[in-house]
């Protein structure tokens, strides 16, 4: 054992912070605090995990934002205005979506091109293509929209487990499972290990790359569906810079950038110190709420000096002599 | 079982493979027959084409011409994976296996024991487990290859080959980062190996581990074949005959008598000079007009040499002195200030830069030298090219020519000129002729004698042993990174060098290095 896994510090982070915060706000220890710090970035848990995946597999997904932001145009668009079921709407851009994703996997594997260039092509393209749809915010009155919004879990204390924060966290426990209990999974580790490594240990290296980013964007369409449910409009500058949110989470969380290590239940935790913060300004009434950006920065720092530590250490004994390890 | 009779079944033939690289021929209608249970050794010094052999027979390069032939059936692999497909398993110096992932996913990577959907974990350990037993190995699976050290990952990686039904495993100088006991260890798993029936290449350059474990002995040279022995008859002068020599008789006689009693200014000596675990103290002396030469086997210390006296490596004892006064060489900076010059053996990853003209290569360590501030303009440049592109013959004779495009000798002499355009008073050439057909390779030779006529210290490292007897004034000869013979005049012969080469040290050989 040497030193604590990046997962173990991060939920030491997250508890940590919630203590301070309980000490000076004894309110925010409530689940009604905790339930609408879980609506509230329910779609940036989602997406983190679907990024998650992404960064693990060594790549890097920069589209997840503008996705967002088309999803809920399109949604709006497409209920108020060319008249669609919701749900076929629903299904209709989760298609979309994943057929995105999926091209870009491709063209990332068919080109040898890096994920950073594609996906900021996809993220100009998502967005402008929101713009091309409309430019004005476009409220949704679909009565499945007040349904959702005013389903609760009654939890004691007062708190209101909301369908949108059900879904996120749905989302991320089958994510942890498919990242640790399936050979996809396995895949997506040893991509980020060494790409060509994994392809010469038989791994379809091209497959897993399509299918990776089309789970990403996937997600994203699934966090604009229910960032749609959590304003109730689509609006095409919406989302903005939540690609950033997003990677900074899944850092926080313990996942290399370089890829090959990490896990969702970090990402996870590293949302809930996002929205923490966010509480305690809320809490505090007097702090601009650009403090939540400038923690957040603080964190990310602290946590990559932290990774750049851990590597160094992991690194070590792999010189020594066999029989050295334990 | 040790040794394995000529009548054992005949595992994996490779028939008349040749292989081109461009102009290069690196593989010349090369045979090579391995045996079912045995442990064959594939022997050569850099450039025989070894690891161009394997490649060719893996599917990493298509090959030119020539049948492989596995357990009597014509293999074609296109692919390294194809080739494991197929039952020819490599492992190379450099682990191929993910080191973030766990030793038992790495065993099981996408073969792993699956329930509804479900990687079956506990399973897939325990088979793990079992598997690595087989190889006396008890560590903790779960935990992440990389945290082991490379010996268990090499064990790792031959287990996951041998699982994966291998039948011909080929270890590619699998001993290079190991020590003396986790060589053992890797030994008895290759004798274990060998005794189920698996066919064994293996790849060093370490003379002493061959002769511990290989049955039989393949030696290849420039690209050819010299011949298939069997360990146990083949002396060790006879092997390193082997591998070094060329037609011996045309040797000593193509030596120049010309200059020989005159004694000469030094030019630089190291005194006790050396780095730990790199080269051990040696002293050296270097004349002007006079021409050193260093031989050795592939990993003697030849090149640790070279580095050292140029400043490309840090020594850590030690003094030298350039013209008598004392002097630091830690950087390759401090080498170009005292006016030395060194042509590296990676020509194309050390020394040329392909993508430049002829005249921006010859003209790279002049402005260097000159520094920043005090460009060279481009009628001098022209001029230096110029100069240069006639007095080395630089073919075609286009000073605006990619490097890139020349032939393997034309571009050997644009480095050259590099260094000459500097006016050293030291050059030190690390295999000047590697890769050149015959023609330059006569040139290159002429070249340096020519220099040397003008007053010019050269210390040059070449496996060509005739070639080192034609035209050094001194011969140092290197064995397990140590200087351990100085040979002059008379007695520089091939036979001699040999000789010094193969001296019985099996004592020495693993305590010397790191």
């Amino acid at each position: 054992m040497k030193g604590l896994p990046p997962v173990l510090i991060t939920a030491i982070v997250l508890v940590a912070g919630f203590v301070l915060c309980a000490l000076q706000f004894p309110n925010i220890a409530s689940t009604r605090v905790v339930c609408n710090l879980l609506t509230d970035n329910a779609f940036l848990g989602i997406v983190a995990t679907g990024m998650t995946f992404v960064i693990i597999s060594g790549g890097i997904d920069l589209s997840v934002g503008s996705v967002i932001g088309f999803t809920t145009v399109f949604v709006a668009l497409a209920i108020e205005r060319w008249g669609m079921p919701p749900l076929v709407a629903f299904a209709a851009i989760l298609a979309l979506s994943a057929a995105f994703g999926a091209a870009m996997g491709a063209v990332i594997h068919l080109f040898d091109l890096p994920p950073f260039i594609v996906t900021l092509a996809g993220m100009f393209l998502a967005r402008g293509a929101s713009f091309l749809l409309s430019t004005e915010s476009v409220p949704i009155t679909a009565p499945i929209y007040s349904t959702v919004s005013d389903f609760a879990l009654r939890l004691p204390g007062g708190g209101r487990l909301t369908a949108v924060a059900i879904i996120m966290l749905v989302i991320v426990i089958g994510g942890a499972l498919l990242l640790q209990l399936t050979r996809f999974g396995a895949n997506v580790y040893a991509l980020g290990g060494s790409r060509v490594t994994a392809s010469l240990m038989g791994v379809a290296v091209g497959k897993m790359t399509i299918r990776i980013y089309m789970l990403s964007s996937l997600l994203a369409g699934i966090a604009g569906i229910v960032f749609s449910f959590y304003t109730g409009a689509g609006y095409s500058l919406s989302a903005v810079g939540v690609e950033l949110d997003t990677i900074a989470a899944v850092v926080i969380g313990g996942t290399l950038l370089t890829g090959g290590q990490g896990s969702v239940v970090g990402t996870f935790l590293g949302v809930l110190i996002q929205g923490l913060i966010q509480t305690y300004i809320n809490f505090d009434g007097t702090l601009s709420s650009w403090w939540t950006k400038i923690a957040t920065g603080v964190l990310l720092f602290a946590f990559i000096a932290l990774q750049q530590v851990m590597i160094a250490l992991a690194r070590r004994p792999a010189v020594r002599p066999a029989g050295a390890t334990s | 079982m040790e040794t394995s009779p000529d009548s054992a079944p005949c595992l994996l033939e490779v028939r008349g493979i040749s292989k081109s690289f461009g102009a290069v021929r690196a593989l010349q209608d090369v045979d090579f027959t391995l045996r079912a249970g045995e442990i064959h050794a594939l022997l050569g010094e850099n450039g025989a084409g070894k690891s161009t052999l394997i490649k060719v027979v893996t599917g990493v390069f298509p090959r030119d011409a020539g049948i492989v032939r596995l357990g009597g059936a014509e293999v074609a692999p296109r692919s390294s994976k194809a080739a494991l497909e197929a039952g020819i398993a490599t492992v190379y110096q450099e682990v191929n296996l993910l080191p973030n992932l766990s030793v038992a996913q790495n065993l099981f990577l996408d073969r792993q024991p699956m329930r509804f959907g479900i990687v079956r974990e506990g399973e897939m350990r325990r088979r793990a487990k079992a598997l690595l037993a087989e190889f006396g190995l008890d560590i903790d699976v779960a935990a992440p290859l990389g945290s082991y050290s490379v010996a268990i990952q090499h064990v790792t990686a031959i287990a996951r080959a041998v699982d994966l039904s291998a039948r011909v495993l080929i270890l590619d100088e699998p001993t290079a980062s190991l020590d003396r006991h986790e060589v053992e260890i890797l030994f008895k798993i290759m004798r274990q190996l060998a005794g189920r029936g698996i066919g064994i290449v293996f790849v060093s350059h370490f003379l002493d581990q061959v002769y511990e474990i290989s049955d039989r002995i393949t030696v290849l040279r420039n690209g050819r074949l010299v011949g298939e022995r069997e360990t146990a008859s083949l002396p060790r002068l006879e092997l390193i005959r082997m591998m070094l020599g060329r037609e011996l008789a045309e040797t000593t006689s193509a030596r120049a008598p010309a200059s020989e009693q005159q004694v000469r200014e030094i030019c630089a000596s190291f005194e006790g000079y050396g780095k730990s675990g790199y080269v051990a103290p040696f002293n050296l002396e270097l004349r002007h007009g006079e021409v050193v030469g260093l031989a050795g086997l592939l990993g003697s210390g030849r090149t640790e040499t070279a580095r050292l006296v140029f400043g490309a490596e840090r020594s850590d004892q030690g003094q030298a002195k350039v013209e008598g006064a004392p002097v630091r060489l830690q950087t390759p900076r401090d080498g170009v200030r005292h006016g030395f010059g060194y042509c590296p053996e990676e020509r194309k990853t050390e020394g040329i830069v392909a993508e430049l003209t002829v005249r921006e290569n010859i003209v790279l360590a002049l402005q260097a030298k000159r520094g920043l501030y005090l460009p060279l303009s481009r009628r001098e440049q022209d001029e230096i090219a110029a100069r240069f592109v006639k007095l080395l013959d630089i073919r075609p004779p286009d000073p605006e020519r990619p490097v890139g495009l020349l032939s393997g000798g034309n571009q050997q002499k644009v480095l050259l000129a590099r260094w000459l355009a500097t006016s050293p008073r030291l050059l030190v050439l690390d295999e000047p002729t590697r890769g050149i057909d015959v023609g330059a390779h006569a040139e290159i030779i002429r070249l340096i004698r020519e220099l040397c006529e003008d007053g010019l210290a050269l210390l040059v490292i070449s496996s060509e042993l005739d070639e080192i007897v034609t035209y050094s004034d001194r011969v140092v000869v290197l064995r397990d990174r140590a200087h351990v013979e100085e040979l002059q005049g008379e007695a520089i012969d091939v036979s001699n060098i040999l000789a010094a080469i193969a001296a019985d040290n099996s004592a020495v050989a693993q305590e010397g290095r790191p």
